[in-house]
């Protein structure tokens, strides 16, 4: 099976029934991806999940068990981590702590062979300091310097060479939380300018959406979905990624003709098109906060016609200033999560501790997800 | 493709052979030897034995005739305990060699144990500097320091001790320090001091002082804690500690030869004098086997803790 | 109060155990000043002892081979122990490596007359007789084994700090592997190397029973011959060989110490 590109045209990384174990632990259980030229996609999942080692396979430290990985034509399988067209900017950063920061950069340049001449490294050195505008600090230790700085240096590091891939291992994940937002999208910047096609690591969502053009979920060493950000937020295609992307409300029932059955509504729940799924089987059906809606008044049908409804009892406020997320406990004493913008309520007092309200959504911002 | 070669494969060999050979050469091999010169006869030749390795008659194999009268003199020794005027040779030494590490094992741990502990706990400064000061006396000479006890300990009126002594008239007549049990204990505690010192610290100093803040913190009294919390934690570094005291304690040749005088018999000693003026190197060779044997399960655990502690760190 | 009285207690056993440590060593360098003949009495300052000390042949001659020895059984001892460190921080375990690495700790523990007898044996076997027999050589090799022992020690506890995707990043950007050991590990671990090298040096040339038993008449170390001293009447030039001895390695700890905290300190002040 060929994996599909958006574009249609041959994939520039393939990634073909790729397996890797370790004695009896089966990290990565055959997964296929293609990823074209200039892509900037991510790897998202928990710590464990055998990212890492699909990540370090593509580098070449880890040897796949069975499968075939071709970049740009060339089967790599083979080819020594030293001799491939590949380079890393690791978790750690792993700078040379003997060397200095021109050194580190100029570090994979005096590798090549046959030898570069000496001024050609320094020029490619300075223009790789300059792009990550590290200039200043070019005759410092790694140890001499912040952070973030380091994770500059190693970036431009692994840039220096011109790989045909990049591969970043969790590359904000050393950084402190307002630096990280700050530098994903001077990073996305950075790539794109530069160019090359780029898979990233991380266990951070907020991360892989804000960076990535396409994202695969990964769960136990499988692959379970790959889709742009927002396909894989709005119509995630497992529970598994319903549950780890974003916040979700998740009700388990059984599909029939007039919607999913669920023990925690006294009418079946209304759903838009159920693609895959077969009547009479057990599902999930999830439900984003921001899709729930929270009145005071027991709302209408909408001229859409469907729409569900439950009433309920509020038992937790977060108040987040843009935004409220509202805990509503149900009859059947089943919780749900709405997320309503402060906005909502105009000159009315919102709903507080113990106030009965009503939650509602429309039939197609339920997503039918088999068990 | 699983099959192939991991790329480090040829370098790592290599890497892998020096010590591996080395310890084969140097280690192993002398070991062999061992065994088998404490099954040779004793024979005035060059090397004084005759190997129980001998081509068998047809001339096409080796064959081996142990000579196990090495061993049988040990085992007559064992079996004439409590007989009237039994010479105990060997039996005694090894007696004494056992005890008197043993004894010098808890002493090192008795003084050692609160020296690190309080040098662990003290500033960083402080610390890298008390730390110098032990290891300062444990660069220097091993024989000069021992040789400074025989003057301390003299037993004549220029003993250091003893003319410290008479001088302010605690005593009348020289005490005779030197050459018996006491003075070789004194020296082997002052020689392997260190050795206690050094792992438990490297132990103790990991110790997060955190833990007994939050054990004082739930109400332990200091010595609860201490009992509860931190003995437990530098369980490995008691043991390795111990262990490098302990072991080569037992085989200690140069300080009972120095310190101890003619009474202080102890296993090292006899293997020194059977290999040296005795020239019975089978007899020699049969005390190191049956000292080995002794001294196996002491080594397991110290390799043991020892590699536990190695894996421990961060 | 009773908190100050425990850091009372605990100064003053500073005090006692550390007294018990240099007192011994401060009586061998005051007496080796005297004028007199008694090693354990002060009869007038004089440098005479020295004096003989720089005219005594003999010790000259061991001290120039126990230096040989030394500074060639460390540096053997750190090649083959790094590469034994090397093996048990890295090697994914393998058919016998908790065997490999009992052997490799052994010889620091085991009784030194034993490994001295076992290797007097194999030197002095028939058939191994191109090892060429007891003598300097012999002892070199009887130093490395012990010395590399606590050489692997040292370096493998380095070598487990050591961030492992340094190598791995020298990997990938395209340093062969055997290049990665000396581009990228040797310079990190440097400071253990070091370290390691300072210790089986002083290790070496402080081991008496390994030399007396493999040395040969031509092959007399400082320790043998000071050993030999002892036995055959005291002279305060023992003292002041001492007194250098000491002098010597005060120094070149106090150096060590200084060269280690004020690269610290560079690293502190980054942070």
């Amino acid at each position: 099976m060929e994996a599909q590109q958006p574009g249609g045209e041959a994939p520039y990384l393939r990634i073909e029934s790729v397996n890797k174990r370790f004695g009896d632990n089966h990290v990565v259980r055959d997964v296929s991806l293609g990823i074209a030229r200039k892509e900037i996609f991510a790897l998202l999942g928990s710590s464990g999940c055998g990212k890492s080692t699909l990540l370090r396979m593509l580098a070449g430290l880890e040897t796949p068990s069975t499968g075939r990985i071709v970049l740009d034509g060339e089967d790599l399988a083979t080819v020594q981590p030293h001799r491939r067209p590949t380079n890393m900017m690791f978790q750690s950063y792993a700078l040379f702590p003997h060397l200095t920061v021109e050194d580190n950069v100029a570090f994979g340049l005096r590798q090549e062979r046959p030898k570069l001449a000496r001024d050609a490294i320094a020029a490619r050195v300075g223009r790789m300091l300059d792009l990550v505008q590290m200039q200043r600090y070019a005759r410092r230790k790694p140890h001499e310097l912040s952070g973030g700085q380091q994770q500059r240096v190693a970036l431009a590091r692994s840039l220096a060479k011109e790989p045909k891939l990049l591969l970043l291992d969790e590359p904000l994940a050393a950084l402190d939380k307002k630096i990280r937002q700050e530098t994903q999208l001077e990073l996305v910047h950075l790539i794109e300018r530069v160019g090359v096609t780029c898979i990233i690591v991380t266990h951070d969502q907020e991360e892989a959406m804000t960076m990535a053009d396409r994202i695969g979920v990964m769960s136990d060493g499988v692959l379970l979905q790959v889709g742009t950000p927002d396909e894989i937020y709005e119509h995630p295609n497992c529970r598994f990624t319903a549950e780890f992307i974003g916040e979700t409300n998740m009700f388990n029932g059984r599909l029939e003709s007039r919607g999913v059955v669920c023990p925690d509504f006294p009418t079946p729940i209304a759903i838009g098109p159920a693609a895959g799924v077969s009547q009479g089987s057990e599902v999930s059906v999830s439900v984003r906060p921001e899709r729930v809606l929270l009145s005071r008044e027991q709302p209408e049908n909408g001229e859409g016609g469907f729409i569900n409804r439950a009433a309920g009892e509020v038992t937790d406020i977060a108040y987040l200033g843009s935004y409220s997320i509202y805990h509503v406990r149900l009859a059947s004493g089943r919780n749900v999560t709405a997320s309503v913008p402060s906005a909502r309520w105009g000159d009315a007092a919102p709903p507080t501790w113990g106030d009965p309200v009503w939650v509602s959504w429309k039939a197609p911002a339920g997503v039918v997800l088999s068990r | 493709m699983s099959g192939r070669r991991p790329f480090m494969l040829r370098g790592r060999f290599w890497v892998g052979m020096l010590p591996w050979a080395w310890l084969l050469l140097f280690f192993l091999l002398p070991f062999a030897l061992i065994v088998n010169v404490s099954l040779s006869t004793a024979d005035l030749a060059i090397p004084p034995y005759v190997s129980p390795l001998h081509a068998t008659e047809d001339g096409h194999g080796v064959e081996l005739v142990p000579d196990l009268s090495s061993f049988r003199r040990l085992a007559d020794e064992l079996g004439s305990i409590g007989e009237d005027g039994a010479d105990l040779l060997y039996l005694q030494a090894y007696g004494n060699s056992l005890l008197l590490a043993t004894l010098t094992t808890l002493c090192c741990l008795l003084i050692g144990y609160p020296f690190a502990y309080h040098i662990a706990r003290s500033r960083e400064s402080v610390r890298n500097v008390l730390l110098m000061m032990v290891m300062l006396p444990f660069w220097t000479s091993f024989l000069l320091r021992v040789y400074a006890w025989m003057g301390l300990l003299d037993s004549s009126e220029v003993g250091l001790i003893n003319q410290l002594l008479l001088g302010l008239g605690i005593i009348d007549t020289p005490l005779p320090l030197l050459y018996n049990t006491g003075a070789v204990l004194t020296g082997m505690i002052y020689s392997y001091l260190p050795f206690m010192v050094l792992p438990l610290y490297a132990n103790l100093v990991k110790l997060d002082q955190r833990l007994l803040e939050a054990a004082s913190d739930l109400g332990a009294r200091p010595i609860t804690t201490f009992l509860s919390v931190t003995l437990p934690l530098s369980r490995n570094g008691i043991i390795a500690g111990a262990m490098m005291v302990f072991i080569p304690a037992v085989g200690e040749f140069v300080i009972p030869d120095l310190l101890g005088g003619g009474d202080v018999q102890m296993i090292g000693r006899n293997i020194w004098d059977d290999f040296g003026p005795n020239q019975d190197w089978p007899m020699a060779a049969a005390v190191a086997v049956v000292m080995v044997l002794l001294l196996i399960a002491p080594i397991v655990v110290f390799n043991r803790s020892s590699r536990r502690e190695a894996e421990e760190q961060p | 109060m009773s908190r100050s009285s425990s850091r009372w207690g605990a100064h003053s056993w500073l005090v006692l155990v550390f007294a018990f440590l240099y007192i011994p060593i401060l009586c061998l360098v005051a007496f080796s000043f005297t004028s007199g003949e008694i090693t354990t009495q002060f009869d007038g300052f004089s440098l005479r002892w020295y004096r003989s000390l720089l005219e005594d042949g003999e010790i000259q001659s061991a001290v120039w081979l126990s230096l040989r020895i030394g500074a060639l059984a460390a540096t053997a001892a750190v090649v083959v122990g790094t590469a034994a460190a090397f093996v048990l921080a890295r090697f994914r375990p393998y058919f016998g490596s908790s065997f490999f690495a009992g052997m490799t700790t052994a010889p620091m523990v085991m009784p030194e007359v034993v490994t001295g007898l076992s290797l007097v044996l194999l030197f002095t076997h028939p058939a191994l007789s191109f090892l060429g027999g007891r003598g300097a050589l012999a002892i070199w090799a009887a130093h490395t084994t012990l010395c590399a022992a606590y050489a692997a020690v040292l370096v493998q506890s380095r070598l487990r700090e050591v961030d492992r995707s340094l190598e791995e990043a020298a990997l990938d950007l395209g340093c062969p592997p055997f290049k990665v050991f000396f581009l990228v590990t040797v310079p990190v671990i440097a400071p253990a190397l070091v370290a390691a090298w300072l210790l089986t040096f002083t290790l070496s040339m402080d081991d008496f029973v390994l030399a007396a038993m493999l040395s040969d008449p031509g092959s007399t170390t400082l320790p043998v011959l000071i050993f030999a001293r002892l036995h055959h009447g005291l002279k305060p030039e023992i003292n002041a060989l001492a007194t250098i001895i000491v002098a010597i390695v005060s120094i070149a700890v106090l150096a060590a110490n200084h060269a280690m905290l004020s690269s610290q300190k560079k690293r502190v002040r980054a942070d």
